[in-house]
């Protein structure tokens, strides 16, 4: 498990995969500001919804490389044959994806608070919402990722299957920062663990349809 | 429907040679094998564990070889993958590429080195798809000596392939 948790970061960080992550995040947070124009007292009010949509929009951009080459390449077949379960390699996948990106993305948010202005208050609990809501966002990934893979134009329907999923990820964590407070951390927090609960599973089922 | 009313057993030290034109349903005959694909009709009984080495290198490009095999060693639950990687590379005269990622070598090579997985993997049962495929004829008889290894020392080995191998005493399955 550990071995296959490490062979997917290292591809993460070979590929670029995790930094390029890390420079959509800043580069989505960036052109709010040039796009709502550069009121300060807006800019504070829509500051951690911004953060939120670039992490979701960040978490979406590597799906299509999260299953599909492991499937092209046989290595499935090869986990399969040595009768390890698809739901461990989808497992392992998540939470090798989430050490890819959520450490880096959550150092990014404190450069992408400064850029939008956001008080220490708000950006702690942007920076805890993140903490609760990035393993959701990398189950997502994962199983979205076995969900495309093989099909052709695979990104495009990657986004339209994983962004209404993240819907109440995205409402719960914003919420959180808009007056929701703890309540809304505790609901992000239950949304959370049961997607990462469930999504091993679904990538599981779509990986061995996928390898028919 | 590939085919149909194929049936055969295989013991210790057995092998079985399975034939046929291109698309008649050889690499889908291993896939069954191997359990990854579910026939429509009739079971497969397996007992030992099963290697495959299929059309697929399965091996991560930009590692050298060593260490790609060393990932697969690895999952095998065997003890010592190092020296059995080791082995498997002297086996198959790949020693000399040990260090050279997957990326940089050639066909014939890439599938000495699939079948250096199976070696390594030290499997009762090898499931073999083309494994001449781009080999030449040096390869080749280290191939057919690698088989004959595994046949002595209890093993089984299901190879599909349109290319003439000398496996000695060989049930064989035309389809």
């Amino acid at each position: 498990m550990i071995a296959l948790i490490l062979r997917d970061m290292r591809r993460a960080y070979a590929s670029g995969g995790a930094t390029l992550i890390v420079a959509f995040f800043l580069l989505v947070a960036i052109l709010f500001p040039f796009a709502v124009g550069p009121d300060q007292k807006l800019l504070m009010r829509i500051g951690g919804g911004v953060i939120w949509a670039a992490a979701l929009l960040a978490a979406l951009l590597p799906v299509e490389r999260l299953v599909a080459p492991d499937l092209d390449s046989g290595t499935l077949d090869q986990f399969a044959v040595r009768g390890v379960s698809m739901a461990a390699v989808a497992a392992a996948k998540i939470v090798a994806h989430w050490l890819a990106f959520a450490p880096p993305l959550m150092a990014a948010t404190i450069a992408a608070a400064g850029l939008l202005d956001l008080s220490g208050e708000t950006l702690l609990t942007v920076e805890i919402g993140l903490v609760l809501g990035t393993p959701a966002l990398a189950a997502l990934a994962v199983a979205t990722g076995a969900l495309v893979a093989g099909l052709r134009g695979a990104g495009a329907i990657a986004g339209l299957v994983m962004l209404p999923l993240a819907i109440p990820l995205l409402i719960f964590g914003a919420g959180a920062i808009e007056g929701g407070g703890v309540g809304g951390l505790k609901l992000l927090a239950a949304t959370s663990l049961l997607i990462v609960a469930g999504a091993p599973f679904v990538a599981a089922a779509a990986i061995r349809a996928g390898m028919e | 429907m590939l085919f149909e009313q194929r049936s055969f057993a295989l013991a210790a030290g057995d092998a079985l040679l399975v034939t046929g034109a291109n698309g008649a349903g050889k690499s889908s005959l291993i896939r069954v094998a191997a359990g990854l694909l579910a026939p429509v009709a009739g079971h497969v009984a397996v007992e030992g564990q099963r290697a495959l080495l299929a059309e697929a290198a399965a091996l991560d490009a930009e590692r050298a070889v060593a260490a790609a095999l060393g990932f697969w060693a690895r999952l095998d639950a065997r003890p010592a993958p190092d020296a059995r990687v080791a082995a498997a590379l002297d086996a198959l005269d790949l020693t000399a590429l040990a260090d050279v990622p997957v990326r940089l070598l050639s066909t014939g090579q890439r599938r000495r080195v699939g079948l250096a997985r199976v070696a390594a993997s030290e499997a009762d049962i090898w499931l073999l798809d083309e494994p001449a495929n781009g080999l030449d004829t040096a390869a080749v008889a280290r191939l057919e000596a690698l088989i004959a290894v595994q046949r002595a020392r209890g093993g089984i080995v299901l190879v599909a392939t349109h290319q003439p191998l000398a496996l000695a005493g060989a049930q064989e399955i035309r389809l």
